[in-house]
């Protein structure tokens, strides 16, 4: 790519914010904290992942989804099924009355693998599963609803409704998923121990690389026409309609990316923490995940991730303490995001906090502030990148989905 | 159906009921190659519908529309548009959280696929583009501005700027001038005249000093059909025209 076309993707403001995290995830944060502790913001970046997804989808897009934890599900039980199969050697499984299926199944009687696990041996065939089962499945959704022009509110719900409807089928077909209890005992992978703690430093740098491989997929997207499109259409789909695009397919793809995202941190949940359970995937955690999107701010992929990681940190803190109380914690959370602080984090950073770190910086390197220099341009109003950043994120505009 | 027809713009026999009430019954009109077309008429008459069942937003009941020969009925709202049609909203609709110079890139006609639209380059036959357009809707120096800040006058030309961008054979503009102070009607009927060059219009306004100052022909609608159709002075002097409409 020619350094003209990195600086438009990722215009000087970006690239310090993309920088600063990749600096808090892959230098601060591990050495300041032990494994367990590291182990744990692994977790949490997982869910990152799906929080970037809802800011394309959500943020960008005005699609509300509260069933993303569906996606994820697809991704962490695909990983899931692999290392399950890896586990259930014959070997390893032989006091069971069929050797060599996974234990959850001999429980249940079933003395032979079906169908639908055999390709799950293959770790390609997994790969691609985590990736291709979540483009099919938001397609399907995509067509279905949108075409139809299905949207808002409705939208929110049935995707709910189908969250709720895996949780189920999940715990009714026990013997083929392992029912409430999800797929516990993974153990390795290709014969590598990943319940050691090198194997979890590894992971958690596989999770930061692919999470800012997602975060820079998200950055095109949002800085190509198709982004500008999206924001578009949130305001007025009709008047892009209208302007000969076809709106639908839109909002499939970028409900197809918010779900291909989600599914990766699933399989990287899987991995971390080593199971997979229908808890993870219900009704639940798909508003959890919404809200680590509000928190963060829907209109900044940034955002999102440091939303994930706090949201989730103060859950984990805060249940120590008071686990009752957390869903109360949480609901308050969301209504004070939506009531006081619309635009999340990043919002409060960029009314409050930007000038003045601006400012601190241009005392330090006695330069102007980056975020309003912009490279000269051939024609005199030409548009430069820092005016789409002003257009994305609004001060004191609330931006209703 | 109908047969093939030298104008641009054929409806024969146009009708669309909702639930039993027919907004439009049995409409017929033509309109010719650059032609100002008007369409008149009280609250409720069926103009607006008459917009919506020609850019396909609502589907006829009955009928047909033939763009250039083409029959639009049964055709996508985006292909619609692709055919060559541009249709402007009564309410301005354009992108709040957009700029102007983004308003109008969008109308470009490039890239419309979702992959077109993930590689699109804003390249100089764009920039060119917009920056031209937005010289004739006044606003070449407001480029930078978020949208939503622009005054409801500015708006609705920044709407009609984004069908500019599309370069529609035929253009429909619903009330343009609405809202709008004495000025800026006078620089819209301008701007209005300068744009109708190559390409067919039409125009729903209640403005009659308006639309005589741009009108080739007004078609005056009443409870969804036509009441009278011809040059601005037939139609002013149309009794009926006066006891329905122009009395009040």
């Amino acid at each position: 790519m020619s350094y003209q076309g990195f600086r438009s993707l990722l215009p000087k403001k970006d690239l310090y914010s993309f920088l600063v995290l990749a600096l808090i995830l892959v230098v601060v944060l591990p050495l300041s904290l032990d494994i367990f502790r590291l182990n744990l913001v692994g977790k949490y970046l997982t869910y990152a992942f799906v929080a970037v997804g809802l800011v394309l989808c959500w943020g960008y897009g005005g699609i509300l989804s509260l069933g993303q934890g569906v996606f994820f599900g697809l991704g962490g039980y695909a990983m899931a099924m692999f290392l399950k199969l890896e586990a259930s050697d014959p070997e390893s499984t032989k006091i069971q009355s069929t050797p060599g299926i996974p234990d959850f199944m001999d429980w249940n009687q079933i003395t032979e693998l079906p169908f639908f696990w055999e390709p799950f041996y293959s770790f390609g065939f997994t790969l691609l599963a985590i990736i291709l089962l979540p483009t099919i499945l938001g397609y399907i959704i995509g067509v279905a609803m949108f075409k139809r022009r299905v949207g808002g509110v409705y939208f929110a719900i049935i995707t709910q409704a189908l969250a709720a409807i895996l949780t189920i089928l999940i715990i009714g077909q026990q013997g083929y998923t392992g029912g409430v209890n999800g797929m516990t005992d993974l153990r390795t992978l290709h014969g590598w121990d990943i319940r050691t703690d090198n194997a979890k430093y590894v992971f958690y740098f596989v999770c930061v690389f692919l999470l800012f491989v997602c975060l820079f997929i998200a950055q095109f997207i949002r800085k190509s026409k198709l982004g500008r499109l999206l924001v578009a259409m949130r305001d007025k789909e009709d008047r892009v309609r209208f302007s000969g695009y076809d709106v639908s397919n839109f909002k499939i793809f970028v409900f197809c990316v918010g779900a291909i995202f989600a599914a990766i941190g699933g399989a990287m949940f899987t991995l971390q923490v080593g199971f997979m359970s229908p808890t993870l995937v219900g009704i639940v955690p798909s508003i959890e995940m919404v809200i680590f999107c509000a928190v963060g701010g829907r209109l900044s992929i940034i955002g999102a991730v440091y939303g994930a990681l706090l949201v989730n940190f103060a859950k984990t803190s805060f249940s120590e303490s008071f686990p009752e109380l957390w869903l109360f914690a949480m609901g308050g959370l969301f209504i004070a995001v939506v009531m006081a602080f619309p635009n999340g984090l990043a919002g409060l950073y960029n009314t409050y906090a930007a000038p003045k770190v601006d400012a601190f910086f241009a005392k330090l390197f006695g330069k102007t502030p980056v975020s309003h220099s912009s490279p000269p341009t051939p024609l005199p109003s030409k548009p430069t990148n820092t005016k789409t950043e002003s257009v994305t994120l609004p001060q004191g505009v609330v931006h209703e989905q | 159906m109908s047969s093939n027809t030298d104008f641009v713009l054929a409806v024969e026999g146009l009708t669309v009921s909702f639930d039993g009430f027919k907004a439009v019954n049995d409409l017929t009109f033509y309109v010719d190659e650059n032609e100002i077309r008007v369409i008149i008429g009280p609250n409720g008459a069926g103009k607006t519908t008459v917009l919506d069942l020609i850019c396909g937003r609502t589907k006829a009941t009955d009928g047909s529309i033939k763009f250039r020969n083409r029959e639009l009925t049964r055709m996508k709202e985006h292909d619609i548009v692709k055919a060559g049609v541009g249709r402007k909203f009564q309410t301005p609709s354009i992108y709040g959280d957009l700029s102007v110079f983004e308003n109008l890139e969008i109308s470009f006609p490039r890239g419309r696929s979702v992959f077109g639209a993930l590689v699109f380059k804003r390249d100089e036959e764009v920039i060119s583009k917009v920056h031209e357009v937005a010289n004739m809707i006044f606003l070449g120096d407001q480029l930078d501005k978020q949208a939503e800040l622009l005054s409801h006058g500015q708006k609705q030309w920044l709407e009609i700027g984004m069908l500019l961008m599309q370069d529609p054979d035929l253009l429909m503009l619903d009330e343009p001038v609405a809202g709008m102070s004495v000025g800026e009607r006078q620089q819209t009927a301008e701007l209005l005249r300068s744009i109708i060059k190559d390409r067919s219009v039409i125009v729903i306004e209640h403005d009659m000093q308006f639309v005589a100052q741009i009108a080739d022909k007004v078609t005056v609608l009443h409870q969804g059909k036509i009441l009278a159709e011809g040059s601005v002075d037939k139609v002013k002097n149309d009794p009926k025209v006066i006891e329905v409409y122009l009395g009040h």
